[in-house]
């Protein structure tokens, strides 16, 4: 893997993206020609009338993704399999082991999981129009067996009916303090992918004696990055030491009171990529699927509705959210992650014995 | 019961008879559901990943603090719920069997309404309930004290809270045992006791406390192990908390890369534990079994409680808040709630859970569709094999009956999850590859279903005179159609009451389904499961709740069938 080319400027193209290594692996072989949005296609799709989404994004804007296909191309149903993304990962394994083959698209919120995938020759490679047409090369892989469908930000957030904004933290050195122990809530890196890139990022830039010392702030334990938000939210705890953005989003702009904060530390960034398996089910309608994911309608709703960060350049950013450029974010590096994630995980076990 | 006379065969040389070969195709098929996953679980066990013996799995387990900590979580827990359990649900039987207190059946049904819910659905429900800050029980305290923000009065967050929940949905088992060996103890000793002038707590004392021991200890031992080898409440609760138990450890192990040698190892300690407490069950069954041997000699009489009876009720009553009343209405709140922490009203009810589990989720109906289909088919084909191995053993029909009864109990002592663990290992690798079908999954529940089921249905059989079916033998039929015109029929209302236990029992099952489903294969479970690692609290809400009532629509409609009726879900 070619080492990581952070180009400030490329971000700010890219309508505020960051490089990642694992898009910027040097041409080895020409991806196939782009495919667009047909009425051959269309129909070879609706013939096998179903395709299967696994997936690490939040149930609803999952569903809503796929509502929106469904309403687009009636008679093609999309199923979602929604779960953590190393669980997805776990999941998609286990069956390839025993010969399943039930997955058509994937997406992950560990991009590592992609050069899982290729070293096992397990992607098929497809380019969609808007692909090579808008995206930032550093966002599709060079064989075009996958492009980075969304960019999410694991952030600080607090609850403002516990928290006044005076009193809130302001950077992840903040947490390490007495009065936050006990009333913070944290996802784990052994079910989201999200908090396994996350972690890989911080234990490199802040060192892993911060886990220790966050370790020791006896936090409720969560799976998925999705669910810190929520239990703010709830009110059950009053700050999260990490979390999606995205869900954080949605809950401030339906009116939750939570609020987010980006740590001046940098905030951990993190890509989710979109593939197609080689050996899904319904290929034609998975083409399809891929397709209408990456065009400027599905990633404005993801943007719109699932508060998710796009690379589409044709996207506006919903007022109101901080610009992504304007954000500090800490670079991700996949094939860091895919090299040490047996060791993340085993030494965040021993820290916080779960 | 007496007459156990060995059928003569009649020899009638012109007519074959099918029945040989399918009781023997029953006891193979039964060596396979039980004896292949536990064979390839101890070989992976001593296994190291290349093939080679080894002893590293268990030398890991015993000397790997991240392994003997949740082993001593799991003893902590198991002993503490399965006293819990004692302490709350014998007294309970002991006032719903013998005394004159008010609403006894109704206790009973709300009992079995405990028994049915599934234990992680209690475990979700606990903690919308009381979760230390936005638990709704935590919150009415703070308001009505005027506690500051991070004062509480739970929390389900810790090893007391889980033990909590785990006795909610365990005591049942403990409750079940007692009330019907109390319903069976004849009441001729107690009026004796009376008659000679003891008082009614000296005949409590000294005459039914001890003929209710029996019942108590296997009740205890019953709750320990089922405290031991659940996986639900746990995975649920034990993670926020902060710690593992061994069948939570045991799921970890399966998260990439998956480590099936060491899983297998740690789900050895597991059965080990669980054979050698049931030996020590039917060892103290066995010394103390034998003083109701009198059988029913008229009703016992049931003690007067005077005043003391509503003061009696209410306990009860407080005490079935805890896994019926407050959880089930949690539930209810969740589900009409915009945010599941805060009470619902007029004015903020909102059906968008129900919309979204409906109309957006789109793995509902293939789970539904899936658990439907289980379900009926694990009911279907665990009442069968029951009746016929049952039959088998109670009839002493073949040689070797007894290793019958042994193996159709033996899945007893396999915890769901080793069973998982187990069938995974078998059933991914040819020559049986059946991972990724529903077929896994039914060999799963139908060997989980069939002690229980093989026990209740034994237990009928002993009670019906081999007479009829003498005469129908004689009469030239085999033993198979014998069996299926007059013994079955006889023996209806036990046999649906297997069928509907069976049901209701896999509507509940997670921890073998945890192991073994693929997205093409998933059930409500596992899918409640998933939504609660999102925190999808709402969907949960929903979804647990149309469980329960389809887990009741099932209960009561089979009971409402003309001809059927009677039937009450029993753990013998």
């Amino acid at each position: 893997m070619a080492a990581g080319t952070f180009s400030r400027r490329d971000m700010l193209k890219a309508s505020g993206a960051a490089a990642m290594t694992v898009f910027a692996s040097p041409l080895r072989a020409a991806a196939p020609e782009p495919t667009a949005i047909t009425p051959a296609l269309i129909d070879a799709a609706t013939k096998e009338g179903k395709v299967i989404f696994y997936t690490s994004i939040d149930l609803p804007i999952s569903e809503k993704i796929a509502k929106a296909f469904e309403a687009k191309y009636p008679g093609i149903a999309v199923r979602v399999e929604r779960t953590g993304a190393e669980r997805v990962f776990q999941r998609i394994g286990q069956e390839y082991a025993s010969n399943i083959h039930a997955v058509d698209v994937v997406n992950s919120s560990d991009a590592s999981h992609f050069i899982v995938w290729r070293r096992d020759g397990l992607l098929a490679p497809f380019v969609p129009e808007d692909v090579a047409k808008h995206y930032p090369a550093d966002q599709k892989d060079a064989d075009g067996l996958f492009a980075g469908f969304r960019a999410g930000l694991s952030v600080i957030g607090y609850n403002t009916n516990l928290v006044k904004a005076a009193d809130a933290p302001t950077s992840f050195a903040d947490l390490l303090e007495p009065k936050w122990a006990g009333k913070m809530v944290k996802a784990h890196p052994g079910y989201s992918g999200t908090i396994m890139t996350a972690t890989y990022e911080m234990s490199r830039d802040l060192g892993w004696g911060y886990f220790e010392k966050l370790a020791k702030q006896r936090v409720m334990q969560v799976q998925s990055s999705a669910d810190p938000p929520k239990k703010l939210a709830l009110g059950e705890r009053a700050v999260m030491a990490d979390g999606n953005e995205y869900s954080m989003f949605q809950i401030k702009e339906s009116g939750g009171p939570v609020e987010i904060v980006y740590p001046p530390e940098g905030t951990p960034l993190i890509v989710g990529p979109n593939g197609i398996f080689k050996a899904a089910p319904n290929p034609n309608a998975a083409r399809l699927f891929q397709c209408f994911c990456f065009t400027a309608e599905c990633q404005q709703l993801v943007s719109d509705f699932g508060g998710l960060r796009s690379f589409h350049p044709d996207v506006k950013e919903k007022p109101g959210r901080k610009p992504f450029r304007d954000i500090k974010v800490m670079t991700e590096d996949a094939a860091a992650v895919e090299k040490n994630a047996e060791a993340i995980r085993a030494h965040y076990t021993k820290l916080f014995r779960v | 019961m007496a007459l156990v006379v060995p059928a003569p065969a009649p020899r009638l040389p012109f007519r074959f008879d099918l029945s040989w070969p399918i009781l023997i195709g029953f006891a193979a098929a039964l060596c396979m559901l039980i004896l292949l996953p536990l064979s390839w679980l101890v070989y992976y066990s001593f296994h190291d990943r290349a093939g080679g013996f080894t002893l590293a799995n268990f030398a890991q387990l015993v000397t790997d603090p991240t392994f003997l900590d949740p082993l001593i979580t799991t003893v902590i827990l198991a002993t503490s719920s399965a006293i819990i359990c004692c302490v709350v649900a014998a007294p309970m039987g002991w006032l719903v069997a013998r005394t004159d207190m008010p609403l006894r059946r109704t206790v009973r049904a709300l009992v079995t309404a405990s028994f049915v819910t599934p234990p992680f659905l209690g475990a979700i429900a606990w903690e919308l309930l009381a979760a230390p800050n936005s638990g709704l029980l935590n919150q009415a305290f703070r308001a009505i004290t005027g506690a500051e923000q991070d004062e509480y009065l739970f929390d389900i967050y810790s090893l007391p809270g889980l033990i909590f929940v785990i006795a909610c949905y365990t005591f049942p088992y403990v409750f079940v045992l007692v009330a019907n060996a109390l319903d069976r103890i004849p009441g001729d000793l107690e009026d004796a006791s009376s008659i000679l002038g003891a008082s009614v707590w000296t005949t409590a004392r000294r005459v039914t406390v001890p003929l209710a021991m029996p019942a108590v200890l296997a009740g205890a031992l019953i709750a320990f192990l089922q405290a031991m080898t659940l996986f639900g409440s746990p995975a649920i609760l034990a993670l926020p908390a902060g710690f593992h138990t061994m069948t939570t450890k045991i799921w970890s192990l399966f998260q990439y890369p998956p480590n099936p040698e060491l899983a297998a190892a740690a789900s050895l300690p597991l059965l080990v534990l669980t054979i050698l407490l049931l030996r020590a069950e039917s060892f103290v069954l066995g010394r103390r079994g034998y003083s109701v041997v009198g059988g029913r000699q008229g009703n016992p009489r049931l003690v007067s409680l005077g005043r003391w009876k509503w003061a009696a009720l209410a306990v009860v009553f407080i005490v079935l808040l805890n896994p019926v009343f407050l959880p089930y209405g949690a539930l209810l709140n969740a589900a009409f709630s915009p945010v599941a922490s805060q009470f619902v009203s007029l004015g903020t009810l909102t059906l968008h859970n129900v919309e979204f589990v409906f109309f957006e989720l789109s793995a509902t109906k293939l789970a539904f569709e899936n658990t439907l289909i289980l379900c009926t088919a694990a009911a279907t084909i665990g009442t069968v094999m029951a009746v016929v191995i049952a039959y088998m053993t109670a009839r002493k029909a073949i040689a070797w009956h007894k290793a019958l009864g042994f193996l159709a109990t033996a899945p007893v002592a396999v915890p769901g999850i080793v069973l998982g663990v187990g069938l995974f290992l078998s059933y991914t690798r040819p020559p049986f590859v059946l991972y990724g079908t529903l077929w896994i999954l039914l060999i799963a529940f139908v060997t989980i279903a069939l002690p229980s089921a093989y026990q209740q249905l034994y237990s009928a059989f002993r009670v019906v005179n081999p007479d009829l079916e003498e005469a129908s033998r004689i009469l030239g039929a085999t033993r198979l159609g014998t069996l299926a015109r007059i013994t079955a029929p006889l023996l209806r209302t036990s046999v649906i009451a297997t069928w509907c236990f069976i049901f209701v029992g896999v509507i509940r099952e997670l921890s073998a389904a945890i192991m073994l489903f693929t997205s093409e294969t998933k059930v409500i479970s596992v899918l409640i499961f998933d939504l609660n690692e999102s925190g999808d609290l709402g969907a949960i809400a929903v979804l647990g709740l149309i469980m329960l009532i389809v887990t009741f629509a099932v209960v009561v409609l089979i009971n409402r069938i003309p001809g059927f009726g009677g039937v009450r879900l029993r753990n013998t």
